[in-house]
């Protein structure tokens, strides 16, 4: 080494950069770093030079400065007088909710449609088919606009049902307006704490319960009734504990007063319609990965779990999804960051996402588009990371154990 | 290597330096066409005919703009942007002109750095609702559910008039007036909420306008007009003067009619000045003197434009009100031409 070492030292020429494959790669990372650099600081440069001529500032003092705008949809506390940043908080969290609501769905939609596309049954089959090719091919924003219309154009009034309408709540319970659906909530009264810790009891029951079954079946291979014990060890206490504590939760319905119906919640047309149609959206290509990913399984193995008297259901479940979720989890992270970057669409219904409160009025009103965008991709980018990181997390705990 | 990459750089910046300051008028001319924007579709203001050609209110303030720079009326790009793009379309440099129903604010003129040059259109903000409603004031609107543009004064006066008297209301927010008005005639909002004249000609529009009523509450002043960027002064006194002109030559009474008796020569000094037989204007703002001679015939005075568009002989059906002359006890006021 040594020697080689010194010998180029002796001989090193200038033109030695360009022609010697040994220097060649290292000239080449040096100029293209500086290239990035000095197109970096243009574009900086170019920016505050743009900003200057037209006379604006960069500061992020307009986040404590007061909206003086509404936001029907709010999770938090919020009214005109809050500020700009609270507003934008308010966005993150509504995209948050949409993001979550979605992938849930979607996981769902996706996962039931992709192995049902491979079952036998023909129509079956074909139904599915139709829908993944359906929703794959057709813009996302058009399944937005067509479930937003479908929603305000076809359903009734709240007025429709008032005495003498001729709409009725389903149920007695859930009117479904062409403001959206509004449906009962809990009220918690008095003791409903103790109700709630029973919950997370019988929960934690189910837990522990679980566990034991899978070591006995695993030391005596003896199954125990897992789900109807479990369903059993959900419902019964707290059955019991409501009663015992005098019913301490009720139902609220919603009820037509003046405009609107009141009590209840407001599943807003815009949520319902962006929520659906990223779901069944992004369900159809969580189908195809889903395919995909059984289709990776060997028929052998279907075979041998065939041969060891396991049936269909508890075959897919336990010895082909399991395998699966190894090619499947991968694209599914990718999936879960485009529905979540497509629900930046709720612009199209009117959905305050932090694209409209923060990206959208907020910029507006402030005249604060560099900053504004700014903070709306650092969002997106810090939200996407998260989100593929847990699922990263997952993967790893679901991946093929190599010892 | 690097002083190659370097200078390349800077050679790019300096490309990119020398365009900022150019004046708005050279780049007008030197397109040959007139960049505006106007509304994506408010019937009466700006909105494209059965043939695209696109006419209206504000639209007409685009055509004098184009007739006095360039002479030809139609010589004007159309850049239909929303109420949250028309700023950014404005600062980036997409249009040259805003001429789209926007409201003079403090914070426009002085924070977003926008220069308005005049009002073509006083307005203010009001509610339509169905008249089997049954509701007569907009103060009886507590918990009523309203369709609001985003991104536009009207969404501020509206949660402070409701704050104000302390009712709730459930706001719906859309992005284009025709999306509004789909919402509110599929009964998704009760009120409408925007200026009295787009809700007017927006009503107009409708199958059964006569089954939908404007609330006589005025929530708001809302003084509408063209908007050009800071710092161009030329430019904003082309448009300014422009708009000033169509203002003045309603009140000395020049015509499309009479314009080219007028401009022969008469003797009102003011009209004269006006239309370029006399003194030379023109050449002050950089233009020659057929300047506002040209902007007038374009589309007539800013009388004939108000009743040929959105006046009480069309469909929109709007009265003069404040928006007559200060001979008529309006508030139109043209300085004057000397």
């Amino acid at each position: 080494m040594s020697a080689i070492s010194d010998e180029t030292e002796q001989s090193f020429r200038l033109s030695m950069l360009l022609y010697d494959t040994r220097y060649r790669s290292l000239t080449i990372q040096v100029i293209a770093s500086i290239v990035i650099m000095l197109s970096l600081s243009w574009l900086v440069w170019n920016t505050i030079q743009n900003l200057q001529s037209l006379g604006k500032d960069f500061n992020f003092g307009f986040l404590t400065q007061r909206a003086g705008y509404d936001i029907n949809q709010r999770l938090v506390e919020y009214s005109s007088e809050s500020t700009h940043g609270r507003a934008a908080l308010v966005g993150i969290l509504n995209t948050i909710l949409v993001a979550v609501l979605g992938c849930a769905l979607a996981t769902v939609l996706g996962v039931i449609a992709g192995v049902l596309r491979l079952s036998k049954n023909w129509i079956v089959a074909r139904l599915m088919g139709v829908y993944v090719e359906a929703f794959r091919n057709v813009p996302l924003l058009l399944w937005i606009l067509l479930i937003f219309a479908i929603m305000s154009e076809s359903m009734p009034q709240p007025r429709d049902f008032r005495e003498g309408g001729d709409a009725s709540m389903l149920f007695g319970s859930i009117a479904i307006t062409n403001r959206g659906i509004y449906i009962p909530t809990l009220e918690w009264g008095a003791g409903s704490n103790i109700l709630v810790a029973v919950f997370i009891a019988s929960i934690g029951g189910i837990w522990a319960f679980r566990r034991y079954a899978r070591k006995r079946q695993e030391a005596t291979g003896e199954i125990l009734p897992v789900l109807w014990v479990s369903l059993g060890l959900l419902i019964l206490p707290s059955a019991l504990f409501y009663f015992i504590l005098g019913r301490p939760v009720s139902v609220l319905y919603p009820e037509l007063g003046g405009f609107n119906f009141s009590g209840g919640v407001h599943l807003r047309n815009s949520l319902i319609a962006l929520w659906l149609a990223l779901s069944l959206y992004t369900g159809a290509f969580i189908a195809e990965i889903v395919r995909g990913g059984i289709l990776a399984i060997s028929k052998g193995q279907t075979e041998a779990a065939f041969a060891l008297g396991l049936r269909p259901g508890r075959t897919m479940r336990l010895v082909i999804l399991p395998q699966a979720l190894r090619v499947i989890i991968p694209p599914l992270i990718s999936q879960y960051l485009n529905l979540t970057k497509n629900s930046s669409l709720a612009i199209a219904v009117g959905y305050m996402d932090v694209r409209s409160t923060l990206g959208g009025i907020t910029i507006n009103q402030t005249g604060r588009e560099l900053e504004g965008m700014l903070l709306l991709g650092g969002f997106y980018l810090v939200l996407s990371l998260v989100i593929s990181g847990a699922m990263n997390v997952y993967n790893s705990s679901v991946k093929l154990k190599e010892r | 290597m690097k002083k190659i990459a370097f200078a390349g750089a800077l050679a790019a910046a300096s490309v990119a330096g020398g365009t900022a300051g150019a004046a708005t008028l050279d780049d007008v001319r030197a397109a040959d066409s007139l960049k505006c924007g106007v509304n994506t579709g408010l019937v009466g203001f700006a909105a494209p005919d059965a043939n695209g050609v696109w006419g209206g209110f504000d639209v007409a303030v685009c055509r004098a703009v184009a007739a006095a720079v360039l002479g030809d009326a139609t010589k004007v790009e159309f850049v239909p942007t929303t109420g949250q793009t028309r700023f950014t379309a404005l600062a980036s440099g997409e249009v040259d002109v805003l001429s789209r129903n926007t409201t003079w604010t403090f914070s426009r003129d002085v924070d977003l750095k926008f220069t308005f040059t005049g009002v073509n259109y006083y307005d203010g903000q009001g509610f339509m609702v169905r008249k089997d409603l049954g509701v007569s004031s907009a103060t009886e609107l507590d918990g009523a559910t309203v369709c609001i543009q985003t991104g536009t004064t009207t969404e501020l006066n509206l949660a402070d008039y409701f704050r104000a008297n302390n009712m709730s209301y459930e706001p719906v927010p859309i992005e284009t007036n025709a999306e509004g008005q789909q919402q509110y005639l599929a009964g998704a909002c009760d009120a409408y909420t925007t200026d009295v004249s787009g809700l007017a000609a927006t009503r107009a529009t409708f199958e059964d306008a006569d089954a939908h009523m404007l609330l006589p509450e005025i929530v708001s002043k809302e003084p509408l007009g063209p908007l050009v960027r800071h710092g161009d002064d030329q430019w904003a006194d082309i448009v300014r003067w422009t708009l000033n002109a169509l203002i003045a030559a309603e009140e000395y009474g020049v015509t499309s009619a009479n314009l080219e008796q007028m401009a022969a020569g008469t003797n009102n000094p003011e009209i004269n000045r006006l239309l370029g037989t006399e003194g030379d204007l023109g050449a002050m703002l950089g233009l020659d003197k057929d300047w506002a001679k040209r902007a007038i015939a374009a589309g007539g005075n800013y009388g004939e434009i108000f009743a040929a568009t959105i006046g009480e002989g069309t469909p929109i059906g709007l009265a003069r009100g404040l928006n007559a002359q200060w001979t008529q006890g309006g508030l139109l006021y043209a300085p004057p031409f000397r």
